[in-house]
């Protein structure tokens, strides 16, 4: 027993001295970085991400116009071209207008930000409530997993743009006529969270019921912890890797269902538009020739879906040590 | 056994499991249910100090039993008294709390017995919260004492369960056993995933804070020569049944039953060079459809007609007072 302890101390120190003591120190180690580095196509797509994050949160404070401001609006502004001035008024606009003299860099950034909070909170939204009954299924089990994973099989029989637009007509036949452009947000967000908690929900039970086996687990039992308790602190720690990679992946999916219930005319308002409204406004002027309205917005969404996606993707295969 | 009030006494325990396949498809395949005896009408008890050993192969049931006596599973029949009282029938909650304190486990596989994710220092200090043993400014002190007395270094509380060796992480696992100041802890295999020389440190460290603490054993091994090591008593398992009980230099001297004489034979001896060693005949029958009577009556070189149809009550064998399951022992 003495002789263990003594090997291992003195066998210890060379090797804590290789080992980083702060954060960022051992982050600078990690393997997670050093695959960053190396791969190219992930620090573009972070950065575009960031870029686009950033656009839409200081979007009050960057943007060149006020667009939903119809006092600042100016008609003679109409259909100004991109990257040239307004041949009427002199004044200039990046990305050009649209029909009724906005500018379409502005926006888009404005639209940015709607389409961003829609798909953040949503995820947030879909990921508790799939968290939740994941963990409570795999730990549970007997009955209450029964009757959760049936739900999610129901759920997942029906296409999630399906049960979105559910929702959002059930949504907007409850909700009073004036507080419609206002609530449109909030049951996008929700019909969007519904119909991607299955995801989170399958993953959780799995890892939860691999988890529970485990002694550790019992060792809580032996000394009475609470369900509650062992399922948040001993099992929630052990299965939020997984989590993290659906997380972003169905960030992905919830800015492009977003965008596709926009377009469709059933989410964001002409209001308060996101990328989807904004898409949806510019298809109407394509054959007539002003195609900025409809190609700039489309972009944006483009990078935005794709950088998360490529982030995901390469979440999941660092996350993942099979696969590396 | 002894004339001393025993800590913990095992009543007549049995563990049955519904192994059956769901409702339909045994609608559909016109099946019985089917259930599996794991623990069949087992009694025992361990005096207080004392170590008391369960032997057997896979699948003898005894982790099931030990499971049991630390209140993860309850009994299908029968009662585990600690102290005189039944785990499973204390209905207040404070008073439940006091006694699961007094009772620990330490488990076989180091590796899955440590949430990967706490620091050791939390992992050593849950059971000082879960049980509000004391303040909360003083559980830091009391796991650097804990880590001490297991033979790690104190600053080894900063680190993660995955920084340590097998057997590091068995000291860990006992530091935290110890953290409640209980009387009893079940052993469920705790060398069997460990390097030999490691098997005998841990050991060494286990019967060394016995003898400290003042604690009880139940100890789960198949390894003889380390239940030899370690038991005052031992019991030996099969299919659920304890078939012998004896006093550890009885057992190893003089054992009693065929099944315990097999295990015996069957364990490398260091003077057994040159020999052919006995090899232990046939397999654990399944546990599902036991056979009749004795249920080791097809692997005994001894059965006859009477073994395949009477089950053996226990009787006490020679000066020692074994007690022993067989109708042909004497």
């Amino acid at each position: 027993m003495d002789t263990q302890t003594t090997k291992g101390a003195s066998a210890r120190p060379e090797f804590t001295e290789a080992v980083a003591t702060t954060f960022w120190q051992r982050w600078m180690q990690s393997d997670i970085w050093h695959s960053y580095k190396r791969s190219p196509v992930i620090i573009v797509s972070s950065l575009t991400f960031i870029l686009l994050v950033l656009g839409a949160v200081l979007s009050p404070l960057i943007s060149p116009y006020t667009p939903f401001d119809p006092a600042s609006l100016n008609l003679m502004n109409g259909f100004s071209k991109p990257f040239a001035a307004n041949e009427f008024t002199g004044d200039y606009f990046l990305l050009g207008t649209d029909d009724q003299g906005r500018d379409v860099l502005s926006t888009i950034l404005f639209g940015l930000r709607v389409s961003l909070f829609v798909g953040v909170v949503a995820v947030l939204f879909a990921m508790t409530l799939g968290v939740i009954l994941g963990l409570l299924a795999g730990y549970v089990g007997g009955w209450l997993d029964g009757v959760i994973m049936r739900i999610a099989d129901i759920q997942m029989t029906f296409p999630s743009i399906m049960v979105a637009m559910l929702l959002y007509g059930i949504g907007k036949g409850l909700i009073p006529p004036d507080l419609r452009d206002e609530m449109a947000i909030w049951v996008l967000i929700l019909s969007i969270g519904l119909s991607e908690w299955v995801q989170f929900a399958r993953t959780v039970r799995g890892a939860t019921m691999v988890e529970r086996q485990k002694e550790y687990v019992q060792a809580g039992h032996l000394i009475g912890l609470t369900r509650w308790s062992i399922m948040l602190r001993h099992i929630l720690p052990n299965v939020t890797s997984p989590i993290l990679v659906i997380a972003t992946i169905s960030l992905a999916l919830a800015i492009i269902a977003e965008a596709t219930l926009s377009f469709l005319g059933v989410g964001a308002p002409k209001t308060e538009p996101s990328l989807g409204t904004l898409i949806n406004v510019g298809r109407q002027y394509i054959l007539s020739g002003e195609w900025w309205i409809l190609l700039f917005p489309s972009l944006t969404l483009l990078a935005l879906a794709l950088s998360v996606n490529l982030f995901g993707d390469w979440l999941r295969d660092i996350l993942n040590p099979k696969l590396r | 056994m002894t004339g001393e009030t025993p800590l913990i006494s095992a009543r007549k325990l049995g563990a049955v499991f519904d192994v059956s396949k769901p409702w339909l498809n045994r609608l559909l395949a016109a099946e019985e249910k089917k259930f599996l005896t794991a623990v069949d009408t087992v009694d025992f008890e361990i005096p207080k100090g004392k170590t008391f050993a369960l032997v057997g192969e896979s699948g003898s049931g005894k982790s099931t039993i030990g499971r049991m006596i630390v209140g993860l599973q309850k009994p299908t029949t029968g009662e585990v008294l600690i102290d005189g009282e039944d785990l499973f029938s204390i209905k207040d909650q404070k008073h439940l709390l006091s006694v699961r304190r007094r009772i620990q486990m330490i488990f076989q596989s180091p590796y899955a017995s440590l949430n990967p994710r706490w620091r050791v220092k939390h992992i050593i200090g849950e059971p000082i919260r879960a049980f509000e043993l004391m303040p909360a400014s003083e559980i830091g002190k009391r796991v650097e004492e804990l880590l001490d007395q297991v033979g790690l270094a104190k600053s080894d509380g900063e680190k993660f369960p995955h920084e340590f060796s097998g057997g590091q992480r068995q000291r860990i696992a006992i530091a935290r056993a110890l953290a409640s100041n209980p009387e009893f802890i079940v052993c469920d295999e705790p060398t069997s995933a460990l390097d030999v020389s490691v098997q005998s440190q841990v050991l060494n460290l286990m019967k060394t804070l016995q003898r400290e603490l003042g604690l009880t054993y139940l100890f789960i091994s198949h390894d003889l020569s380390v239940i030899r090591y370690m038991a005052d008593q031992i019991g030996v398992l099969y299919l659920g049944r304890l078939v012998e009980v004896a006093d550890r230099d009885t057992l190893f001297d003089n054992p009693h039953h065929p099944y315990t004489r097999m295990l015996m034979d069957a364990a490398p001896h260091i003077d057994a060079f040159g020999r052919t060693a006995e090899i232990v005949s046939g397999e654990i029958p399944d546990p599902i459809n036991k056979p009749s009577g004795c249920s080791f009556h097809p692997r005994c070189a001894l059965a006859e007609d009477r073994c395949q149809q009477e089950r053996p009550a226990v009787r006490e064998l020679g000066a020692e007072k074994a007690h022993v399951a067989c109708h042909l022992s004497v």
